[in-house]
């Protein structure tokens, strides 16, 4: 996979955010504050923008730019948490013109790990990384099965979109929605919703 | 639902465009989105900057002025800043002695603040934070992103801000923010939702004979609903809530704040509440507030902020102060 490939999946994710968006800002009413479809599409919006001026020269470069970006356009605790994972995704591929799907999964694992750290999360909190893991654990279990990309992709997805659903009973303990303690249970947590999504659009770059 | 706005996209932005016209006390950068005093820094002078979600005016552009912030940086509508605007803000401050970022606890604002605090150390300014978390309502932080912060915002920025004014140290405004902060507590209750204009519709639904206890301000859903009953009754859940977390006593600092589309006279209906209760309990309000500081757009309901006053906190309290939202003594 080269920058091409990377652009396309930027470009999937941006489509696909705002097409979600309302979805993911009514997720967001039930338990929150009603603005991250919103949010996360201003920050794609922006990232397009930013890469119609410049052109990076190496995926890692490019998930760099897109990471600064979400930190600086978004706000919330959205823009810093995507913005580091993928600035950590981008730093761990390095100045490489090609990623393997292992190499990849490797960079994905890094950069759920800065996610982690930074908004002290773990599994079960009702947060992106209810999403975000298993997504890795998938995609790392594919590629060290020589999986190709479109099935490590696919099975990052699946894992990710699960994870997702099972978010909704879940009582929140981490972001806004911990402030509704019991009644954040039985709402899916638009941060995981918005994960499935992302992860989403790299199977469907993958599979082109 | 109806707005007075121009745009759903450019509210915060027009808006700014307003607070810069209607106040010549103020500059305000509507590009980078800061408000900042039009006098700029004053050397040896400890800088004080807040900042959060568009949506809680006055709070933060309007305590902007002599005695209170130096700087405030407004994010969207319910979003916190980005670390740039922060950034932006801090350089801007800066006399030379450093400067207090003054954060509200939500996840998002306390990351943001952190990426910017970080930067600007890199660059020589120096930074300290305080973080405010009155907000009763969130009981168990373990199990939380831990206590909002609130009403009690107003009263750290003013007191800090008098103490900044007259020249202390860095360390001396952090601590004096610090001891308010740890000195108050709030709860709020919602008698409707609010809408932000992105999502044009209400962010909860409630029945005309329902309330929202603790909530926010964001207009996120509280712990609890209960049926709506006289101010006396709806006051005294605030207050049990309030007195059960710190017990009140001695003199106080009391806001009765409303959360946007209250009616004043209702707000003064509850404050009798609020100072029965105080007597009650053996305290006094020996400095109030009554009106829309630390609003959630145009919620209808009211949050009750109290601070155990000492002789040293109620000085800086009564100091001078001229901000589009408070201004006494000058």
């Amino acid at each position: 996979m080269d920058t091409s490939f990377f652009l396309a999946w930027v470009d999937e994710i941006t489509r696909v955010v705002a097409a979600e968006r309302d979805r993911l800002t009514e997720l967001d009413a039930a338990i929150g504050d009603a603005d991250h479809g919103a949010n996360l599409d201003r920050g794609f919006t922006a990232v397009r923008a930013a890469l119609a001026e410049t052109t990076p020269a190496s995926p890692g470069a490019l998930l760099v730019l897109v990471g600064g970006t979400l930190i600086r356009k978004v706000g919330g605790a959205s823009g810093p948490l995507y913005g580091t994972a993928f600035r950590q995704l981008g730093k761990t591929l390095g100045d490489a013109g090609e990623v393997s799907p292992a190499e990849f999964a490797a960079a994905l694992e890094a950069a759920v790990d800065a996610v982690r750290r930074l908004g002290s999360a773990a599994e079960g909190d009702k947060t992106m990384v209810d999403a975000l893991a298993p997504a890795v654990r998938a995609l790392g279990a594919a590629a060290a099965e020589g999986a190709k990309a479109a099935e490590a992709f696919d099975a990052a997805a699946r894992a990710a979109e699960e994870g997702a659903a099972a978010t909704v009973p879940l009582q929140a303990r981490k972001g806004r929605a911990s402030y509704l303690g019991p009644r954040s249970v039985g709402h899916e947590d638009p941060g995981a919703a918005s994960t499935a999504l992302i992860l989403g659009a790299l199977r469907t770059v993958g599979a082109r | 639902m109806k707005k007075l706005i121009n745009d759903a996209g450019t509210v915060v932005s027009d808006a700014l465009a307003g607070v810069a016209a209607a106040h010549p006390g103020l500059r305000v950068d509507v590009e980078n989105r800061v408000v900042y005093r039009a006098s700029g820094p004053r050397r040896g002078k400890v800088g004080l900057v807040s900042g959060g979600g568009s949506g809680h005016e006055p709070l933060h552009g309007g305590f902007v002025g002599h005695g209170m912030l130096d700087a405030a940086c407004p994010g969207e509508i319910f979003t916190s800043p980005v670390p740039d605007q922060v950034i932006e803000a801090t350089k801007g401050v800066d006399g030379g002695v450093g400067v207090l970022h003054i954060v509200k606890n939500y996840t998002g604002d306390v990351l943001n603040f952190e990426m910017a605090a970080e930067l600007c150390a890199e660059e020589g300014v120096e930074v300290a934070s305080v973080l405010v978390n009155d907000d009763v309502a969130v009981r168990d932080s373990l199990y939380t992103a831990g206590r909002r912060g609130t009403g009690a915002t107003l009263f750290v920025e003013k007191i800090a801000g008098a103490l900044a004014e007259e020249g202390a140290p860095l360390a001396e405004v952090a601590a004096v923010a610090a001891d308010v902060n740890a000195r108050s507590r709030s709860f709020g209750v919602a008698l409707s939702p609010c809408t932000t204009p992105a999502a044009g519709k209400p962010t909860f639904q409630l029945a005309d004979d329902e309330i929202e206890l603790g909530i926010g301000i964001h207009g996120e859903p509280g712990r609890t609903r209960a049926a709506a009953g006289p101010a006396r009754e709806i006051v005294r859940v605030a207050m049990d809530a309030i007195n059960e977390d710190l017990p009140l006593s001695g003199e106080t600092l009391v806001m009765l704040n409303g959360m946007g589309a209250t009616p004043l006279i209702e707000l003064y209906v509850a404050f009798a509440e609020v100072d029965a209760y105080l007597r009650e309990h053996g305290a006094r309000a020996a400095r109030t507030l009554v009106g829309n500081y630390v609003t959630s757009l145009d919620m209808q309901g009211f949050s009750v902020t109290v601070c155990h006053l000492t002789d040293e906190l109620t000085r800086l309290w009564d100091a001078p102060v001229e901000t589009p939202g408070l201004r006494w003594g000058r």
